[in-house]
């Protein structure tokens, strides 16, 4: 069994974010860390691979991630967390990367592990909590031409096969499909580990191998800002909100704030018929 | 001229979920004389939809069935929109801004080179021709303005970003009906549906669209019964937070968050809500905040436009009374 876990450095959520000049997210703050929802996809890649290791058979667990130097930073985390080796596409041209450029350079090193060894199941987040678009996972199936199973609340293995839980709005949904695949998870797919001291000490042991455009054979006109779909115009932090009220109750509160929702025409001012469009 | 290609999202009945004629309305702004079209994915009956599609400029409708294909699968979604573009020569697709919209927006566009924009709050077109759209980031800290670059692009626009108007025209245009089917490829359907079991039906409005959201947090012990009230006293939704739903007090489809429901009504009403960074990012771009908290340092207050420090079991119900007074008065 071997399993690839796609995970991405972000600012703390946290911390104050910010967008720069460029539209671009600011991330030189220092204070980066793994995508939390990263840490779920690995979560459920190391009990994946020891539930194979319990049954007698070899499993190993691969952190990948795309970014600058400090990047560097999330598949130590995921190897602090259980993960057994880690690749980092460390490259100025994939700098500006849409999702789909960030696809292409992730495939490339799927690619390139698989013909090392095949893999058998690709693992990631289900969202960036930074531009929280939720595209890659599915980007990433279509680019390598694998099942893909989103969204997992849950996810088991058997037989050579995944199957996955998923919450939508407005189903329950159960997928199944043969390995190789493809399959994103929720914050509800497990309650990732805190890495132990002896975790933390064989995590400076484990392997990190640093690639470039060059070593995947990536056009870097391909990818990055030279090769993103979208461009942002403009960038510009919300303003603060002004008239604000703030009040302790003094057993009247509820009544004024039901004459305050109603002077400002935000409920309706008749009354609901339980009709509603 | 352009001709703007909007995914009419429909409910197992055949009913039109509400924001889809919300599309209507931006494609009709983007198309810049080009025409409409709509397009029904599945066997649901289509007919009683025509009439009211007709009223909001869609010119043609492409009915696509994928036969037993279980056209609810994304991939398969994916490759119907991939066929409708090629079909209709779109250059703009329009699609309201779900999980499942956004997988297939993410699988066409590695298929056809198309540019996304999802989670927009408006879409229109810049002086030089481009669609532009605008969206609030960073747990609705920042607002962008994205120019899609490509030939096509598909703009996933949130519920309740664009008000819907109807066509001025006294006859309004009876959409011409394209059936057909399509035969997707094998490997659409490799990851196969086992079971699908629907939410229960509410009388109360989609979380997603609706104008008044009333959400319950930690605070309510359990509780949603005043939260409950004044969302059907004010014709609104029920919400949640990570916590109620983790404790089981309420189903995970209410959660609101990054990872959950992202809401952006008129007016969010949060109660025993702590306002925790997760729960803000799925909230912040509500039009008018209200929070009720005992506790005066909860975060929620710092993005609140009316804050009342106090006990949900008391100013909730005297709020739900008070309206019901007022309004009957």
């Amino acid at each position: 069994m071997r399993i690839v876990v796609c995970v991405k450095h972000v600012p703390d959520i946290q911390s104050e974010r910010a967008l720069g000049p460029d539209g671009r997210l600011v991330r030189d703050g220092g204070d980066g860390t793994i995508n939390e929802l990263d840490e779920n996809a690995v979560e459920a890649a190391v009990v994946l691979a020891e539930q194979a290791r319990d049954a007698g058979d070899e499993a190993e667990v691969v952190v990948v991630t795309v970014g600058p130097d400090d990047a560097e930073d999330a598949v130590r985390r995921g190897l602090q967390l259980g993960a057994d080796a880690a690749v980092h596409v460390l490259d100025d041209a994939v700098a500006g990367s849409d999702v789909f450029g960030t696809a292409a350079v992730l495939a490339a090193v799927l690619r390139r592990l698989g013909e090392q060894a095949p893999v058998d199941l690709v693992v990631t987040g289900m969202a960036g909590l930074d531009g929280l678009t939720s595209l890659l996972p599915a980007a990433l199936a279509a680019t390598l031409d694998l099942p893909q199973l989103t969204l997992a609340a849950e996810v088991t293995l058997a037989d050579g096969a995944v199957t996955v839980r998923r919450d939508l709005d407005h189903a329950v949904e159960e997928l199944t499909a043969p390995l190789p695949a493809l399959v994103s998870v929720t914050d509800r797919a497990n309650e990732p580990r805190y890495p132990n001291f002896q975790g933390i000490m064989a995590a400076r042991k484990k392997p990190v191998e640093t690639l470039t455009l060059a070593d995947l054979g990536v056009d870097p006109a391909t990818v990055g800002a030279a090769g993103a779909r979208t461009e942002v115009l403009e960038a510009a932090p919300r303003p603060p909100r002004t008239d604000r009220v703030l009040v302790t109750d003094d057993g009247q509160a509820g009544a004024r704030l039901a004459a305050w929702l109603l002077e400002r025409d935000l409920v309706r001012t008749t009354p609901a018929t339980g009709e509603v469009l | 001229m352009a001709t703007v290609l909007v995914l009419l999202d429909h409910a197992e009945t055949g009913a039109l979920r509400g924001s889809v004629l919300e599309l209507a309305t931006a494609a009709r702004d983007l198309a810049d004389g080009g025409e409409v079209h709509g397009l029904w994915v599945g066997d649901e009956p289509v007919d009683p939809a025509l009439p009211v599609l007709g009223r909001h400029g869609v010119a043609v409708v492409h009915q696509v069935s994928t036969g037993a294909v279980d056209a609810r699968l994304t991939p398969v979604l994916a490759e119907v929109l991939a066929d409708a573009v090629r079909e209709t020569g779109a250059t703009v697709l329009l699609a309201l801004s779900t999980f499942e919209n956004k997988e297939a927006a993410a699988r066409l566009a590695v298929a056809t080179g198309a540019g996304v924009v999802t989670d927009a709050a408006a879409v229109e077109r810049d002086a030089e021709g481009r669609v532009v759209a605008s969206k609030t980031v960073l747990a609705g800290t920042w607002t962008t303005r994205c120019a899609v670059r490509t030939g096509l692009a598909v703009v996933l626009l949130k519920a309740g970003a664009v008000v819907s108007r109807h066509v001025d025209e006294e006859a309004p245009l009876a959409p011409e009906l394209r059936t057909r089917a399509l035969a997707v490829s094998e490997r659409a359907t490799r990851a196969a549906l086992v079971r699908r079991t629907p939410a229960a039906p509410s009388d109360r409005p989609d979380l997603s669209s609706a104008d008044v959201v009333v959400v319950g947090g930690r605070g309510t012990e359990g509780d949603f019964a005043p939260i409950e009230a004044l969302a059907d006293e004010v014709g609104g939704a029920v919400g949640s937070t990570r916590v109620a739903t983790d404790e089981g007090w309420i189903g995970h489809e209410t959660q609101i968050g990054q990872t959950g429901v992202t809401v952006s009504p008129r007016l969010y009403i949060g109660a025993g809500v702590s306002g925790a960074v997760h729960h803000r990012g799925g909230m912040q771009a509500s039009g008018t905040i209200v929070a009720i908290n005992p506790d005066p340092e909860a975060p929620i207050f710092e993005i609140a436009d009316y804050g009342i420090v106090g006990d949900l079991f008391t100013v909730l119900p005297q709020v739900t009374e008070e309206l019901r007074r007022l309004r009957q008065g």
